[in-house]
């Protein structure tokens, strides 16, 4: 199976690990990620303004670069999935934002959201399977207690991103149960670590951070796991406890990078 | 248009859906840093007071983070409305939250990439 991948600005310099094993992991696994060949940096946030457009397009050309190849498109960073997601479902659900936005990529064919957006989680859930990478473990992660951390971007608003119930998700400590560690479910895992507040207010940021791997250590996790790379830049700062990526653990668990 | 009229359009929001339950205001983990709460941002449009919102401590101290659009029972959208009064702001010259030449004092080993996109996204236009 072949996928149209997107990595994203930061799965390029400081989050190799995130990009690297996510590859290399795939293709254990059954199924190839092909990098768009002319992607641009989706922009880090989702722009909500219903008037902004040329911030959208970015987004709209990797979309429809899926769509050319007839492939889904599958992100790795919560993001890069976040804002393709939602651009997505403007261009097939917003009459006005889909009109301009065509205006000015002047494709072949007006790109009405035909493409499907995918997080490697979902494909590791739905097409893989849980219990088939469960199968394809080597080194199963035994006696691991690890936390899901999910922030904001993978799950809210969930009307759009129907990614896993935006309450009370379920995917990630799944994920981390097919690898033979024991999930460890912590009432902060989808609460928000500042994002982009850090660049300025290192404190704002510090507080909401503490409280989330407070809550975790205090339910004996011994390390979070993420999709993000803000999240886990903005943990680790403020915190003792290790933030992996997911992918660092299925490379583990797979066999392909050393056990730590 | 006028500024209220700009923050209808540019949200996209319908303030006058809002009952007031205040879970927003519930659900923000900026809270305690805004000085008006997130049940409060559709007053200030009803009120023809859209100044008072861009100007707010409450403009630069939204996450982003979607938990009050998520949880709103009336579909309202709160933190679209404080995106636009912060867009509103950032629009016009001199006005940005963040200029290129305050970057490298606020930039470490670690960064990510992500970190300064997203800033520059929501801090200038």
């Amino acid at each position: 199976m072949k996928y149209s991948y997107f990595p994203g600005c930061t799965l390029r310099n400081k989050a190799k690990d995130l990009d690297d094993y996510a590859r290399a992991c795939a293709e254990k696994l059954g199924f190839t990620l092909e990098e768009l060949t002319d992607w641009q940096c989706c922009g880090g946030v989702y722009p909500l303004g219903a008037d902004e457009i040329a911030s959208k397009l970015p987004s709209v050309r990797a979309l429809n670069g899926a769509k050319e190849k007839q492939q889904d498109l599958v992100a790795v960073c919560s993001a890069c999935y976040h804002v393709l997601k939602r651009v997505n479902d403007d261009m097939a659900n917003v009459a006005d934002i889909q009109t301009r936005a065509n205006n000015y990529m002047a494709l072949s064919e007006p790109y009405k959201g035909e493409a499907k957006v995918l997080h490697y989680l979902e494909v590791l859930r739905d097409k893989v399977g849980f219990d088939n990478l469960k199968k394809q473990v080597v080194n199963p992660l035994t006696g691991r207690k690890i936390g899901a951390y999910y922030g904001c971007l993978l799950l809210r608003p969930g009307s759009v991103m129907n990614f896993d119930d935006p309450e009370n998700p379920t995917i990630m400590e799944d994920f981390i149960r097919a690898l033979g560690a024991e999930p460890v479910v912590y009432p902060y895992r989808n609460e928000c670590c500042g994002g982009y507040i850090s660049i300025k207010e290192k404190e704002h940021s510090a507080a909401l951070c503490r409280r989330i791997t407070d809550s975790a250590a205090g339910f004996q996790a011994d390390c979070l796991v993420t999709a993000c790379p803000l999240c886990k830049y903005n943990l680790e700062n403020n915190s003792e406890l290790p933030i992996v990526y997911f992918t660092e653990l299925l490379a583990e668990a797979l066999g392909i990078k050393e056990v730590r | 248009m006028n500024k209220v009229e700009e923050i209808k359009t540019i949200s996209g929001v319908n303030p006058l859906k809002c009952m007031k339950c205040g879970k927003c205001s519930a659900s923000c983990p900026s809270f305690n840093e805004m000085d008006i709460k997130p049940h409060q941002f559709v007053t200030y449009v009803i009120n023809d007071d859209v100044e008072a919102l861009a100007n707010s401590k409450s403009a630069w101290k939204c996450l982003s983070c979607f938990a009050c659009i998520e949880r709103c029972p009336r579909d309202v959208k709160p933190g679209k409305v404080i995106d636009a009064a912060r867009q509103i702001l950032i629009r016009q010259r001199g006005q940005e939250g963040l200029s290129a030449d305050e970057i490298p004092a606020l930039l470490d080993e670690e960064t990510p990439q992500q970190l300064l996109m997203s800033a520059f996204r929501k801090y200038r236009r």
